[in-house]
């Protein structure tokens, strides 16, 4: 599925892999918290990025020390309605200062997207034939926050003192 | 919304997505209007109705269609649980709102 | 009160456009129904029995006569001429149609109203006291603290899909009007032992199938800590909360399941984290900045002369007047409880005279109470005669405000999709039945709850006498439940027994009431002689007839 990084799609250096499927040979792999757990000594011996998806219900703090040498971390919205990963991603920006990719994957709206640019996503795993102009009209719906988030964007209050 | 598999002679029915009304399945399409709306003797052709309705729903013409029971009483039919005798008629505090309302 | 600056009015009139974008995604069928759904009950629109309802927000029940017109305008454009006022202090129109909605919300921009987040699973209306900034009882004015909690929570993008609602509100006096131990969290400021204000927390208290009153998360929070605490607790139930069933999604589940100790352990860690980033520290002069647009009227110095007049006009002083802070005023509640009408409902007409009598009484403002009443909180009292004529002619003098004909009612089976049973004819029947005044004053504080199902949108747990209305092999049942209370003294009413028929339910609640008149000692209310009693004695005499005709054959 297509992939949005930053703000343009972006060919996808990662493959995520089934946890009974080989690993690609040559590229980024990117696996479940379970597999990663099972194997994760061969898995951060390889020489290609590594990254691991985590489910809803998967706290980030899982990962351990192990997050620092992930290259991504993906967070599952099972439903779109199940919005721990706002939390998650936070936390992964925040308290334990990732500083790789965050990926969103699995059933999200369009209208989410804005909250988890702000929470710290930077890549979107998007349905065929979303467009580049819908992704960016989805950050652009609402010019101004109240409250300060992961992405430090100035809030009205600040914009206020500003003034 | 599910139920329990009727016996009896049932209706269909939704709300219209763009109004809001309460609409009736009848003969392919939608009434207004709880009296002309199509009653089913068996199961079988409330399912299929149920069935033709979901293209009103991909069609985002009409929203959660449902079957419901009804009754016959002295030759007029009648839903069996209030609150489709409510959605069919208006709320029972404002006689002057709702479909009711436009009897007068 | 609050008034938007250009950075509030652009983000509202943002959020019409971007519902409108949504609206026309849905008719286009770009957005099937569960894709739309969280999205429109985000801005407040259920799809229910008859027709679109729209929840508008009123952020701490304060309105303005400006506010008050145009919800008329509203009622009479796009409604039916009439709105209903809720147990959160929002206002509901029952008959809106989906494509007229993003033009209501311009409208209500226009007046800076909004419908955000009045329903869906974020943080819901901030509600308060509707005596705030009146009544002599308060610390301060709990409205400023609101308001900011009020924009902290707008569009939190890290909790606008928690796992359910999320409702907040604000205390500031002895005697809780806000209900604030039946939230899913509360602010009470406080005094410590230094007399230094502050913010005592609590949380976990809710409603609904499975009702629960709030444990205390902090007794003193320092006031530039107030939101990076209220942010913890909301971290903490986003992250940890159940999503696997939704009735066991309320954070009065988490809390109660892990225990409060254990919650107050986990909003600590996170509250000393947020507290070290600094992010969100509430500044001195930002507080004041929002108190400022809640400062009191410049209020005239005036005698403390209460006026009299003719019976009807002492009936209704002796229900509706409040003390005020500054001598020579009073508080006036109006009571939207007519008998025979429906509880918290008010026509376009009488909001329009409403408006005018702000103007004319109350600088302006009116607040709406948790119990769907109206409050005109600086009317001076040499007015009183004048405003209660005014309200007469409309219809709004009802003389039984918290009296037991004051009963909260949810709309019920007659609008509401959820509902098991039919409410508002309950509510008119039992209030015909205590119509008589004098027994009114008799009763004393009586307060009745009624729900028309378990979402306990009537508040009957908190009823002095609840009623449940159920659906019983299709035929509506109510259910009795005795000594709730909403107030400070916060407690979950019992539940009788087996329900009662339509028929049945006024005569149990009058045989109740009846026992309570005849057991009662100096001075108790209802509630006071229930608690000393119990359920056994009021149970005999409510189940009396079947009692009878078990025995009679």
């Amino acid at each position: 599925m297509p992939l949005i990084t930053g703000d343009a799609f972006t060919a996808d250096a990662f493959t995520a892999v089934a946890d009974d499927a080989a690993l690609p040979e040559s590229g980024g792999a990117i696996v479940t918290l379970a597999r990663f757990q099972k194997d994760r000594d061969m898995l951060l011996s390889r020489n290609t990025p590594l990254g691991v998806q985590l489910k809803a219900n998967e706290n980030p703090e899982l990962l351990g020390a192990d997050l620092h040498r992930l290259s991504v971390v993906a967070l599952e919205f099972p439903k779109f309605r199940d919005g721990r990963a706002f939390s998650w991603a936070r936390m992964l920006r925040t308290r334990l200062g990732f500083t790789g990719q965050i990926r969103a994957v699995g059933d999200f709206l369009y209208d989410q997207i804005a909250y988890q640019h702000r929470v710290g996503f930077d890549a979107w795993v998007v349905p065929e034939g979303f467009t580049i102009d819908e992704f960016h009209r989805a950050l652009s719906e609402m010019t101004n926050v109240y409250q300060p988030s992961a992405d430090g964007k100035k809030t009205i209050r600040e914009l206020r003192s500003r003034r | 919304m599910a139920h329990p598999p009727a016996s009896g002679p049932q209706m269909l029915t939704a709300n219209c997505l763009k109004q809001g009304d309460v609409v009736y399945w009848k003969k392919g399409g939608w009434v207004l209007e709880f009296a002309e709306g199509e009653v089913f003797a068996n199961p079988a052709d409330a399912n299929a109705a149920l069935a033709a309705a979901e293209k009103f729903v991909t069609g985002n013409r009409v929203v959660a269609p449902y079957l419901f029971e009804v009754r016959v009483e002295n030759g007029k039919v009648r839903p069996v649980k209030e609150r489709e005798i409510i959605r069919g008629a208006g709320p029972s505090v404002r006689t002057d709102t709702g479909k009711q309302a436009d009897h007068v | 009160m609050y008034r938007y600056d250009e950075f509030d009015a652009q983000f509202v009139a943002e959020r019409v456009e971007q519902f409108r974008g949504q609206v026309a995604r849905r008719l286009s069928g770009e957005l099937n129904e569960d894709q739309f759904k969280p999205l429109r009950l985000m801005n407040g629109l259920y799809l229910q029995l008859h027709a679109y309802m729209l929840r508008i927000a009123i952020p701490y029940g304060t309105l303005s006569s400006k506010q008050m017109r145009m919800l008329a305008h509203i009622a009479r454009k796009y409604d039916k001429g009439f709105g209903h006022f809720t147990t959160r202090t929002n206002m509901q129109f029952h008959w809106i149609r989906l494509v007229d909605v993003p033009d209501v919300l311009a409208d209500l921009a226009s007046v800076e109203m909004h419908c955000i987040q009045t329903s869906g699973n974020c943080v819901r209306n901030v509600t308060a006291d509707q005596f705030a900034g009146a009544t002599p009882e308060e610390i301060e004015d709990p409205r400023p603290l609101a308001e900011i909690i009020r924009q902290w929570s707008s569009l939190h993008p890290e909790f606008v899909f928690l796992a359910r609602k999320f409702k907040i509100a604000v205390g500031a006096t002895p005697h809780d009007r806000a209900a604030l131990q039946w939230h899913d969290m509360a602010v009470e400021i406080v005094r410590n032992g230094h007399g230094q204000v502050g913010y005592k927390v609590i949380a976990g208290g809710g409603m609904g199938r499975t009702p629960y009153i709030a444990h205390v998360m902090s007794e003193f929070v320092e006031r530039e800590d107030i939101l990076a605490y209220l942010e913890a607790v909301l971290r903490v139930y986003n992250m940890d909360s159940r999503r696997d069933n939704i009735h066991k999604q309320r954070i009065k589940i988490l809390i109660n399941s892990i225990g409060p100790e254990e919650m107050r352990r986990r909003v600590a860690r996170e509250f000393d984290e947020i507290k070290q980033t600094g992010t969100l520290q509430l500044p001195p002069e930002e507080l004041a900045r929002i108190a400022a647009y809640f400062a009191p009227p410049s209020f005239e110095k005036l005698p403390d002369v209460m006026p009299t007049g003719d019976a009807d006009f002492e009936n209704w002083k002796k229900a509706s007047i409040h003390a005020h802070r500054a001598p020579g005023y009073a508080i006036a509640t109006i009571s939207l409880k007519a008998v025979g009408e429906t509880p918290g409902d008010i026509s376009a007409d009488q909001m329009d005279v409403i408006a005018d009598m702000m103007d004319a009484f109350s600088v302006g403002e009116i607040r709406v109470t948790h119990e769907q009443n109206l409050v005109l909180p600086h009317v001076r009292q040499r007015d009183l005669p004048q405003i209660h004529a005014r309200l007469k002619a409309i219809g709004l003098a009802t003389p039984n405000a918290g009296l037991i004909t004051d009963i909260i009612c949810c709309p019920g089976l007659d609008y509401c999709d959820l509902a098991n049973a039919r409410s508002i004819p309950i509510a008119q029947k039992i209030a015909r039945r205590f119509a008589d005044l004098r027994r009114q004053h008799d009763i004393g504080e009586l307060k009745i709850k009624i729900s028309g199902c378990i979402n306990a949108c009537g508040h009957h747990h908190a009823g002095h006498i609840g009623i449940l209305g159920v659906d019983k092999k299709g035929v509506e049942f109510y259910q009795l439940q005795l000594g709730g209370s909403g107030a400070e003294d916060a407690s979950i009413g019992d539940i009788m027994g087996p329900g009662f028929g339509e028929h049945e339910i006024a005569d149990a609640v009058e045989r109740v009431v009846n026992h309570y008149l005849k057991v009662r000692r100096d001075g108790e209310r209802f509630l006071d002689t229930y608690r000393r009693l119990g359920m056994e004695p009021f149970k005999n005499v409510a189940y009396q007839e079947q009692l009878n005709a078990a025995y009679n054959g």
